[in-house]
């Protein structure tokens, strides 16, 4: 199942990844032959099976709404690449 | 050529838990910066969501309220995009299994009443703010605050049945006062507690498909979605007759300019490859909850009007006043408990007073107090509004400020006869001209009996005593 060239820069775009000319067709190429791989699944009549989206089919667990704080917000911005004050700092989002 | 508008509108509501949806950070607004974060609802690695059971509590409660039917299994799915505002890089939501299916609410229009079909109810949480700095030390940037992030949402996605503006304003208050009235969200719109994108298009009268419909956003009031919504259908109706054609687009409502703007297309905007969240197994609600929290359910507003208008035989539109807010609503019937009379005059008082009632700085007695003094004829309508005024001001009770005051009326009919006897006594022609048949003279003796008690005379009884002393 070859997926076209366009696809696959659509693809690394949504994925935010620049892709030389070369890269894409030799992607294009091995990410048709994986396709074409599971295509084989196809072959199986899966009408009547429901979707499994989790391996295990219990419910999700819950917790109770109580608040603890995490309390540690150098922590979390200490990971951040930049920061002012005790905000994130990102490159500029241009909204018109 | 004549046009039909259709609107549909997708309600975001904040759901009322004090911790976030799948962590235990608080939701509280106006915190600092990022005080309100933690590791899960940050994205870092390896941390897992847990899913708050009251977040699933208050959307099952809202989905019974508006007849939808509970889904005994639903997924959670990412939906992935790049924002900074969005530090997984993904929002979990629900996509092909929601937590609830078809149900409606009844607005009143004109009159009428319309059902407007509700399509589906899904949890998510919410992103990020992002504050955009401008130019700071050459270089331009925004500032992240994650504060937000993973506070519980449900989005309410209405059917395209609303025909007019004031259809999509009926639904939304209708909708607004039934989270409120289940306390599954505060309502707070300008806190972004309770949000509202309207999808709107038109098409000639009679044609069945869908005009290419817009999405509008950023209204952040009843009035500014109306406002929009009629801007929006005058743009589109005026677009078609002048030949041209209505794109399907996301549009930004201005509020100062009074316009809709389009948000510059994004080519790849709506592609967001959703798939069943792995962190998250599926959310499984069994008949036994339910059925618990059915019973948990309080009397709906459109339930509450009809029964305050059967209950108190007053009118609908009083009672729908009333009924606006389940406080006051409650306060009137607290109110009409204490003092039964005539419903109808205590309703009235009620929603004069609405501001204090709702700040909780009036009893259901003092209103009570009043209505009971007026109708009996021991105060007039005047000293009452003095009266409350006077309750509010300095916290005394009603009647004791009534009696303080000095504000009763004269309602014993004895010394009613003695300014009565003394006002016919100085008036002895207007007698006879009354005698003679000018009945018109009836009001210059209550008057004269009015001005001779200071005000204090209760004007009914002031006519009878008159009335049988002169006929
Ligand atoms: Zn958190």
């Amino acid at each position: 199942m070859a997926i076209t060239r366009e696809e696959v820069l659509h693809v690394a775009r949504l994925a935010r990844l620049s892709l030389p000319e070369a890269e894409a067709e030799r992607l294009r190429e091995q990410l048709s032959a994986i396709l074409d791989y599971v295509k084989q699944l196809d072959r199986l009549d899966t009408r009547d099976v429901v979707p499994t989206s989790h391996a295990i089919e219990t419910g999700t667990p819950f917790r109770d709404d109580v608040v603890r704080p995490f309390g540690d917000r150098e922590a979390l911005l200490a990971n951040a690449p930049d920061r002012l004050n005790d905000c994130f700092r990102v490159p500029r989002i241009i909204e018109d | 050529m004549a046009f039909e508008t259709v609107i549909g509108l997708e309600v975001h509501a904040q759901l009322s838990t004090r911790s976030k949806i799948f962590c235990a950070c608080s939701t509280a607004f106006g915190a600092p910066p990022n005080a309100n974060a933690c590791p899960v609802c940050t994205g870092m690695p390896g941390v897992l969501p847990v899913l708050n059971r009251k977040a699933v509590e208050c959307t099952i409660r809202t989905a019974l309220a508006t007849s939808c039917t509970v889904q005994r299994r639903s997924v959670f799915a990412r939906k992935n995009y790049f924002y900074p505002d969005l530090p997984k890089a993904y929002q979990i939501s629900q996509y092909e299994l929601p937590v609830a299916l078809g149900g409606h609410v009844d607005i009143e229009v004109d009159g009428g009443t319309k059902r407007i079909g509700i399509t589906r109810i899904h949890m998510e949480e919410d992103a990020g703010k992002l504050v955009h700095e401008g130019e700071f030390a050459g270089a331009q940037a925004s500032l992240a605050d994650l504060n937000r992030c993973s506070v519980p949402l449900m989005e309410i996605v209405s059917e395209p049945d609303m025909r007019t503006p004031e259809e999509g304003g009926a639904y939304l208050r209708r909708l607004h006062d039934i989270l409120v009235y289940l306390g599954v969200c505060d309502g707070n719109m300008e806190e972004g507690s309770f949000r509202c994108d309207a999808n709107v298009s038109v098409r000639p009268v009679g044609q069945v498909a869908f005009g290419t419909k817009a999405e509008l956003k950023n209204m952040n009031s009843f009035r500014n979605v109306e406002k929009a919504l009629e801007y929006e259908i005058r743009r589109q109706v005026e677009l078609i007759e002048d030949g041209g054609k209505v794109v399907q687009e996301t549009r930004l409502w201005d509020a100062n300019a009074g316009v809709t703007v389009s948000m510059r297309r994004k080519e790849e905007a709506h592609d967001y490859r959703y798939f069943p969240d792995p962190d998250l197994l599926p959310l499984i609600v069994d008949e036994s909850w339910v059925e618990e929290l059915r019973g948990t359910i309080p009397e709906m507003p459109a339930e509450k009007i009809a029964r305050l208008a059967r209950q108190y035989g007053i009118p609908r539109y009083d009672a729908g006043i009333l009924a606006s807010t389940r406080a006051l609503a409650d306060f009137f019937e607290a109110s009409a408990a204490i003092y039964g009379g005539n419903p109808k005059t205590t309703a009235n008082e009620c929603v004069h007073w609405k501001d204090a009632v709702l700040a909780g700085t009036l009893s259901p007695e003092t209103i009570a107090h009043a209505v009971e003094d007026r109708e009996r004829g021991t105060i007039s309508a005047t000293a009452s509004k003095t009266l409350v005024e006077l309750v509010l001001s300095t916290g005394k009770p009603f009647r004791t400020l009534r009696d303080e005051q000095g504000l009763t009326q004269v309602s014993d009919t004895s010394s009613l006869d003695i300014l009565v006897d003394k006002v016919l006594a100085a008036s002895p022609k207007e007698v006879e001209g009354y005698r003679a048949g000018k009945a018109g003279l009836l009001s210059f003796f209550v008057g004269q009996v009015m001005k001779e008690s200071r005000g204090k005379a209760n004007p009914k009884m002031v006519q009878e005593v008159l009335k049988k002393r002169l006929g």
